[in-house]
């Protein structure tokens, strides 16, 4: 592949794309919020297989309306008789209440039933739990700008941590506008995606800073431009192979892998696009060139 | 970068083979060193279970034995005393201001102090005193409460463990978690709920004597059999405490499943007393303040053998009895999360996660040899290596492996071909200036090291992160990424290396460099 697309020319536009779309997440996230699991929100999720395949959803919903189970949500689960019920109540108060729960669906609908998974998460597990996550996606985030800031100028630490902050807010706004599902494994793909983002980032500004030693005429952008180039197509051998293995995931790992990889398929995604579009402009605000380089050795 | 000494390449293909060794013992059911991956809740079923004990009414309990000592000691030095009151947590009654040194020099005495213990290990007293004008305030110091707490936790894990054993499920994981949690993990339980059950418990047992009116030392309980409501004295005649052991049984005469207990010299003792006294009156069998019988005493019982029967199933009688001789729980116990995977969705997320893992690995396969040809084949066999390697480790470290670590192995095979992408395309380059191949192979590799090792290292943290804050499945994400990236450095920088380096040298022709 012999490129030479000029990348810089889209920057204006794709910043005010980006920055568009971090404004309306940021709004969705504020707003709207997100739809956190039994992990983050407390309460109970149940996995349900009923035998007899004829029972509808409505049959479902109306076995659980007696109960006081407080916000009921039944949704269909992967194949057909499969459930996933989610309510507010959690196993704090009576140890008992699963068992009876399931007695009491499986006569009121008149089949047997299989609690195949049951996540039950009190108050203050769930509170707990969601500083956790949020403390481990600062920490990365933290950890991330500690390593660039060693490795390169503080101009190229800057524009990683911004890729990063509008990689990770995008995704959780898109989680916001879509009503997805929030738990534990969004963490971990949040967190994945944070390092996938941020190797993405350094090849580029790896090869930046190889070029500005090599070229000490050209501006910013003809640099940026020339290095994303070379760059270009293992940037997109990776996502690709990275992507492939994520379809397969999506498609073939069963129901419960299912928004850990679309996680990761939009992360992986803006991440690729962010290191192109936000991290390298941001070296043309601070107009980085040689000088910067060689100055800034010395600290 | 080319060269590789005889050495040094024996060493790679050395420790690639131990690696494959141990991820082929996975394979074989009883293998010599015992060394598999283990498979999380997740995967093979079971549950996970995290407890917290509630030591509020263990405070009030303590304070009440507290009571009667405190009044004694207020007598045997003669400072009268008002308004006696107890409260969850303190004690508060009224002496003379003028007296209150005295009581104070009393109640901090260090030697053969019977009502508040000296903790030697904190150097500080169990109880602390609070005058405000006349009244005078008790209550536990912080260290006596964390004392109070600590022993209550290990005591608690004492007794989930003997009903844990009891119930015999295999492998099961009990451990403290923080200062007032205990994690119970249960590999491929067939009934949660029974052992959720068991574990929650406390299972505080007493006799105490039906009384016929209303008063001060009786409270009212329930029946479990017929909701009837009995007033039971608060005087415990005997307690669980007394008990040596327990079994299920049926009635000789009824066939009925009952429970018959076994009392200490001394229980039995005391019980063969009240029993004597008492022929004619109602004896409450009270668990956790439900009278589960209360029968009539038909005559004394001194053999110190009794017989509980409340109209249980057989499984009700030996859930008793195993609740009996494992002892009561010193404190309340809440199930604050559950998480629990039936067998059969566990089997069926292998499936899913075997499968998908090995339709993304035939992509990226094929992806990468239609890309690269024969360095694509390179890049293949060092992500076979890789994988192999990845699945060894991970058996040496007999981990843990979940569903979402499945996925981590998947995205490694997606992103392990990173090192070598960048590693090519950085050859391709070279060889559009350099005149000789193994020139231009040699500084594709030198050039690539540092954006290779920067790349990884993001990610390595990234992984480590998880590994600290994720909890479960998270974790074995974390475990196979981590691992995963350092497999893919190995592979990368050696196998396919060396792979390369053997190609490149014999390749005199040319047939091959194109990349």
């Amino acid at each position: 592949m012999n490129n030479n697309i000029n990348f810089s020319r889209l920057f204006n536009v794709a910043n005010i794309l980006s920055l568009l779309a971090v404004v309306i997440s940021i709004l969705f996230l504020f707003f709207k919020g997100l739809n956190y699991g039994v992990d983050f929100k407390g309460g109970t999720l149940l996995e349900v297989r009923i035998e007899n395949k004829n029972i509808q959803i409505q049959d479902i919903r109306s076995s659980l309306n007696t109960s006081d189970l407080g916000d009921v949500n039944v949704k269909q689960f992967g194949e057909e008789g499969d459930f996933l019920i989610k309510f507010e109540k959690n196993a704090n108060e009576n140890k008992k209440f699963i068992t009876d729960l399931k007695n009491s669906i499986s006569k009121k609908i008149n089949s047997a039933v299989n609690f195949r998974r049951v996540e039950t998460v009190g108050p203050k597990v769930s509170r707990e739990l969601l500083k956790q996550g949020i403390t481990a996606i600062a920490l990365a985030l933290s950890a991330m700008l500690f390593y660039i800031w060693i490795r390169f100028e503080w101009q190229f630490s800057i524009g990683a941590i911004v890729a990063l902050i509008h990689d990770v807010v995008i995704t959780l706004g898109i989680f916001s506008i879509l009503s997805f599902e929030v738990n534990l494994s969004i963490v971990a793909a949040v967190l994945t995606i944070v390092g996938y983002s941020m190797n993405d980032t350094v090849v580029i500004f790896d090869r930046i800073r190889e070029n500005l030693l090599k070229y000490s005429k050209l501006k910013t952008n003809e640099i940026t431009d020339i290095s994303v180039n070379e760059t270009l197509s293992r940037t997109v051998i990776t996502s690709l192979t990275t992507l492939l293995a994520l379809f397969s995931i999506f498609i073939l790992g069963g129901e419960i892998l299912k928004g850990f990889s679309f996680a990761m398929i939009l992360g992986v995604i803006i991440g690729t696009y962010s290191s192109i579009y936000v991290a390298s402009p941001v070296l043309n605000y601070f107009k980085v060139t040689q000088k910067t380089l060689l100055k800034d050795d010395d600290i | 970068m080319l060269s590789f000494t005889k050495i040094k390449v024996l060493s790679i293909y050395l420790i690639l083979l131990l690696t494959i060794f141990f991820a082929s013992l996975n394979f074989k059911d009883n293998n010599l060193l015992n060394k598999k991956v283990n498979l999380g809740l997740d995967l093979q079923g079971g549950s996970y279970i995290l407890l917290e004990i509630d030591t509020k009414p263990l405070v009030n309990q303590k304070l009440q034995t507290k009571v009667i000592p405190i009044k004694k000691l207020l007598n045997k030095n003669k400072i009268s005393f008002n308004n006696f009151t107890v409260s969850p947590n303190s004690i508060t009654f009224t002496i003379d201001p003028k007296k209150q040194d005295k009581f104070k020099n009393l109640f901090f005495k260090q030697q053969d102090n019977t009502i508040n213990n000296f903790i030697s290990e904190y150097n500080k007293f169990e109880l602390d005193l609070e005058f405000n004008q006349n009244k005078t305030f008790i209550k536990f110091s912080n260290f006596g409460l964390v004392s109070l707490n600590n022993a209550a936790l290990k005591q608690s894990i004492e007794i989930i463990r003997r009903r844990i054993d009891d119930v015999g499920t295999k492998d099961p994981t009990i451990l403290q978690r923080g200062d007032k949690r205990i994690l119970v993990e249960l590999p491929g339980i067939d009934n949660p709920e029974r052992v959720k059950e068991l574990l929650g418990k406390t299972a505080q047992l007493t006799f105490r004597l039906v009384s016929k009116e209303d008063g001060f030392g009786s409270e009212k309980l329930i029946l479990s059999e017929n909701k009837e409501e009995l007033t039971v004295s608060k005087r415990v005649v005997i307690s669980g405490d007394n008990l040596v052991d327990a079994q299920p049984q049926f009635d000789n005469q009824s066939n009925q499943p009952l429970v018959r207990f076994n009392l200490d010299r001394l229980g039995a003792q005391k019980f063969g007393r009240i029993t004597t006294e008492n022929v004619g009156r109602r004896l409450a069998i009270v668990l956790d303040n439900y009278v589960i019988s209360a029968p009539n005493i038909r005559e004394p019982i001194t053999g110190g053998t009794g017989t509980i029967s409340g109209g249980f199933s057989f499984q009700e009688a030996t859930d008793l009895a195993l609740l009996l001789r494992s002892g009561a729980l010193p404190a309340p116990i809440n199930i604050v999360e559950e998480r629990t995977v039936g067998p059969d969705l566990g089997k069926d997320s292998i499936d899913a996660g075997i499968f998908s893992l090995i339709v993304g690995f035939m992509l990226v396969i094929v992806f990468m040899f239609v890309k690269y040809k024969i360095f694509g084949l390179v890049s293949n066999i060092s992500l076979i290596a890789n994988l192999l390697m990845l699945i060894g480790i991970l058996t040496i470290l007999e981990a843990t492996l979940t569903l979402p670590g499945i996925a981590g192995i998947i995205l490694t095979v997606g992103m392990a071909v990173d090192s070598n992408v960048l590693i090519y395309e950085r050859i391709r380059e070279e060889l559009k200036t350099e005149k000789s191949i193994i020139h231009a192979f040699d500084t594709g590799y030198n050039k690539a090291k540092i954006t290779v090792i920067d790349a990884n290292v993001t990610t390595l943290l990234a992984a480590a992160i998880l590994f600290i804050f994720g909890s479960g499945p998270v974790k074995g994400f974390a475990v196979t990424l981590g691992i995963g990236i350092i497999t893919t450095l190995f592979s990368a920088y050696f196998i396919a290396r060396h792979l390369t380096s053997v190609i490149v040298l014999n390749d005199k022709k040319r047939k091959y460099f194109k990349l």
